[in-house]
């Protein structure tokens, strides 16, 4: 199953113990995992993928499966502490919905996605060729990812919805990006909450 | 004879046991029971410290005959034989397995038509109403006969959902988890409704003498099955049908009669008939009634998260997509219900095409999610 993943340790360090926590898109559950075993949070994950669900029950998560292109969850208002979505925004159609949906279960959310316009894809467009890199792995015509996007679209589909951003932190695969992140960092990581 | 042949990964052989109660029984309904007896069966073996017993809870046809073979009988294997066995997904190696038939049923235990000692004539209607909760203080009883404290899982279809989330509520420390699978918190109109034309089919049966047909030497068949069409209608997706039956005629063409042509009829009726032959109308009615009323929501002003407060089980919850009778929004409900409680719950929605039969049914999916549930169950 998926190893450790190095946007974990930077959402470890935004959740408090025993807080409560839903990971959407929650794979085999492994954040969820490491999270309970860290931060002792109380954790449900959504996944739609059948045989991620067993794996998840398998680790002893709670995973409730559900489409979240087709519905979104039944969680009252404000119910968790933090909703997370990790690397998965960009395989979803519904990204305003979904958002939304995050800041009305959870108090703040915490989204990480790959940065479109890294260097290295926007030297493999010049090039004529889809990026395929370490944050972006899939061939074009086998890609989960629905929607193509960067740093700067994110953060201006954030400011267009009244989402605010109370803290970002870039990578170029694991090494922090400060200056021109839009630019020299494939992946980036948000907490967001409602302005 | 010949010697039944033995399938691999069967619990084989068995036979079913009673255990008798002296204690009176007071019932939801106002009604009472001086003493009762239950019929059961056991796979597998207790442990020394009694903690790996699995209890199965029945639907409505259902009895306590869930796996294996009685001795008697080639063909009778156990309703849910596919679940239960060494190195399936209650593996049978390593739980203690108790299959139990309820209250008011028509498979051994008291029910309508056993004798009713102030009369000393069957029960017939006068058996009095039973109610889900009911069933689960006399499936208490018996593991309470049995040595078992607490239970490493109760576990449920359709109306024996209801019993196994209704065992976490009304006991909750004895029940470790509770897997709840094409259920429902409580039946919709539309449930309700289809439960009703099944009743008033029994009931305006002129063989069904007020429940009084033993005496008579007469069946309700009639009754029984039309009920019983009607449920297995309910049972089955639509496409499902569609593809078991669609509009194969038998002959091959209208020849515009009213006995059976479309191969859907032959379904149903040759359902019906199997039916009527071995189930009690009694049991069908109160069954059903038990069904309709259960509703644990209810006296928490139909909030749901509240009247599951008191639930201290770990969860699994599994729903089927084709499934209309119990819809995965209605196991939904118990998820979201249980999750705002801060519980422990799982919640699988399994693509089958079966509806809601799909419960009893091997799909790869649903029993890969069953086995790893059950395996990180600690016994």
């Amino acid at each position: 199953m998926a190893g450790y993943r190095y946007d974990y340790d930077v959402i470890t360090q935004w959740i408090a113990p025993g807080e409560r926590v839903l990971d959407l898109g929650c794979g085999d559950g492994g954040l969820l995992r490491h999270l309970i075993d860290t931060r002792k949070v109380c954790g449900y994950g959504v996944e739609n993928d059948p045989e991620k669900v067993v794996a998840c029950v398998k680790n002893g998560i709670n995973v409730i499966q559900a489409d979240m292109n087709r519905g979104l969850t039944d969680f009252d208002d404000g119910f968790f502490d933090h909703v997370i979505m990790s690397l998965s925004l960009q395989a979803m159609h519904n990204t305003q919905g979904i958002l939304a949906e995050m800041l009305r279960a959870g108090r703040e959310a915490v989204v990480s996605f790959p940065n479109f316009a890294y260097w290295r894809h926007r030297q493999s467009i010049l090039n004529g060729r889809m990026p395929v890199s370490r944050s972006l792995p899939y061939q074009w015509f086998d890609t989960p990812n629905v929607r193509f996007f960067t740093i700067d679209d994110f953060e201006s589909l954030c400011e267009k919805c009244g989402i605010a951003i109370r803290k970002r932190l870039a990578f170029d695969e694991g090494a922090p990006i400060v200056d021109e992140p839009n630019f020299l960092a494939s992946m980036a990581v948000y907490r967001l909450g409602r302005d | 004879m010949t010697k039944p042949r033995i399938e691999p990964q069967s619990v084989g052989a068995v036979a079913p046991a009673t255990a008798r109660f002296d204690d009176a029984l007071h019932l939801r309904s106002g009604g009472r029971l001086d003493g009762y007896e239950l019929v059961y069966e056991t796979y597998g073996k207790l442990n020394a410290a009694h903690s790996n017993a699995v209890l199965v809870c029945h639907a409505l046809s259902g009895s306590h005959h869930v796996a294996g073979r009685h001795a008697d009988e080639e063909t009778d294997s156990g309703w849910w034989n596919n679940l239960v066995g060494p190195g399936k997904p209650l593996d049978t190696r390593k739980f203690f397995v108790i299959g139990v038939n309820n209250l008011g049923g028509c498979d051994g235990s008291t029910g309508p038509r056993s004798r009713n000692a102030a009369t000393g004539r069957p029960w017939g209607a006068d058996f009095p109403f039973v109610t889900v909760e009911d069933w689960v203080d006399a499936q208490a009883r018996l593991a309470d006969t049995l040595g078992i404290d607490s239970f490493a899982a109760v576990i449920g279809g359709s109306l024996g959902g209801m019993q196994a989330l209704s065992w976490t509520l009304q006991h909750p420390r004895r029940v470790r988890h509770a897997a709840v699978i094409a259920s429902a918190p409580k039946l919709s109109a539309q449930n309700i409704a289809f439960n009703e034309v099944a009743r008033q089919a029994i009931l305006t049966d002129p063989d069904f003498y007020d429940g009084h047909f033993y005496e008579r030497g007469t069946v309700p068949e009639r009754g029984l099955r039309l009920a019983r069409m009607v449920g297995h209608i309910t049972y089955l997706s639509d496409d499902a049908m569609g593809e078991k039956f669609g509009r194969n005629l038998r002959h091959g063409k209208a020849v515009y009669s009213y006995e059976v042509e479309f191969e859907i009829e032959s379904y149903l009726r040759h359902q019906g008939d199997k039916f009527a032959q071995q189930f009690d109308a009694n049991t069908y009615l109160l069954t059903t009634k038990a069904l309709d009323y259960y509703d644990p929501a209810f006296a928490h002003g139909g909030n749901l998260t509240a009247a599951l407060t008191a639930a201290r089980a770990g969860f699994l919850v599994v729903a089927f997509t084709t499934d209309w009778r119990f819809a995965p929004a209605r196991s939904r409900e118990i998820v979201y219900a249980l999750a705002h409680n801060g519980r422990d719950v799982s919640y699988a929605e399994i693509d089958c095409a079966a509806g809601h039969d799909s419960f009893l049914l091997a799909d790869p999916q649903y029993h890969a999610v069953l086995s790893a549930w059950f395996d990180r169950i600690e016994v």
